[in-house]
């Protein structure tokens, strides 16, 4: 699992580089003194985990969380007790150090943070309770719509939504990817990135991090092209 | 009585790796002196607000050079300051210097 730490504190820096170093768990992909900076990082590369510093100059923690989407998994950092009850409107929040956090604390923090990445892998894994089942009921102002699902080519998270691309019509249902792709065949969607899930029936071409779908280009993380690439019928 | 810092709470973390300790030596020597000198300035402004900052900012070092008692100091400092109240300044200020007296032997001493 990688993970970065944002904390404009040097000293703690080096203190969670070292206990980063010290759990073979956790790898880690980079370091910043400032939100700005970390958020122009996630622009462009994908962590499953940050270590977020709440008390920071200008641009504090949560304004960090507010600006990025679909947030990875996040461990604050702070000698604040009193943030631990905004901490809990966020989901993506798992856990809370107080500062100068032990190596015992902090490996059970890593514990619980591999334990729900594992379950997140699984849960996209997870086949549909019944193959045969080909629809799928969306509740969209209290009318529950039928989707057939091979028509359905990308899903994209957007926030408490998401977004639905089918052959026919788009729809933005309040719901997540997570829960969507319980009820998807695992044969025929992957989460081709933290913020999309595809039909890999409606692939027209692939090149080099993105794949085409429709008119649509949609990224491919490093971590999920693997998986991709496992199941094209490559000659 | 004085609370002596010490470095138990580094030394654990560096699990015998000496550059470890002396790269947090190294920059906490580098970076108390700006923080205490923040701290005067905003409290010569009488920014109490800021000075409570500053102060927040301080008390995790001084956690990690093991200041149990003087952090609880510093956590009611700060509070004192964000209600435009000095009580517990001299005590709080105190702790500065030994940690600034203690980072600087050590930094010369690894």
């Amino acid at each position: 699992m990688n993970c970065i730490v944002v904390d404009d504190d040097e000293t703690f820096r080096a203190i969670f580089e070292q206990l980063v170093d010290n759990n073979p768990s956790v790898k880690i992909q980079g370091s910043f003194s400032s939100a700005i900076e970390a958020i122009k990082y996630l622009n462009f590369n994908e962590v499953d985990l940050i270590f977020l510093d709440i008390h920071m100059p200008d641009f504090d923690g949560f304004d960090f969380i507010r600006t990025i989407k679909n947030p990875p998994n996040i461990i604050l950092t702070t000698a604040d007790k009193n943030f631990a009850l905004e901490a809990f409107e966020y989901e993506c929040i798992i856990d809370y150090f107080v500062k100068p956090v032990t190596q015992e604390r902090f490996d059970k923090g890593i514990v619980k943070a591999v334990s729900l990445f594992k379950e997140s892998a699984v849960t996209y894994k997870n086949p549909v309770p019944d193959e045969s089942v080909n629809d799928l009921y969306i509740n969209i102002d209290r009318r529950l719509i039928k989707i057939d699902i091979p028509t359905i080519s990308i899903i994209e998270a957007r926030g408490d939504y998401i977004y639905l691309k089918t052959d026919t019509k788009n729809y933005t249902v309040h719901s997540t990817l997570k829960k969507i792709v319980d009820k998807l065949p695992k044969e025929i969607f992957l989460k081709a990135h933290r913020s999309f899930v595809i039909n890999t029936k409606k692939i027209i071409d692939i090149q080099d991090n993105s794949v085409l779908i429709g008119k649509d280009v949609i990224p491919v993380s490093r971590s999920n092209r693997s998986e991709l690439m496992r199941r094209l019928n490559l000659l | 009585m004085v609370e002596i810092p010490n470095l138990n709470y580094v030394d654990g973390l560096s699990k015998g790796d000496r550059s470890f300790t002396k790269k947090i030596i190294s920059i906490v020597a580098r970076e108390l002196p700006v923080e205490i000198k923040t701290y005067q300035l905003e409290l010569e402004k009488k920014d109490y607000s800021k000075t409570a900052d500053t102060v927040h900012k301080l008390k995790h070092k001084i956690r990690i050079l093991g200041l149990e008692k003087s952090y609880g100091i510093a956590e009611e400092y700060e509070l004192n300051l964000r209600k435009g109240n000095l009580d517990l300044k001299s005590v709080f200020e105190e702790t500065l210097e030994t940690m600034l007296f203690f980072v600087r032997k050590k930094n010369q001493e690894l």
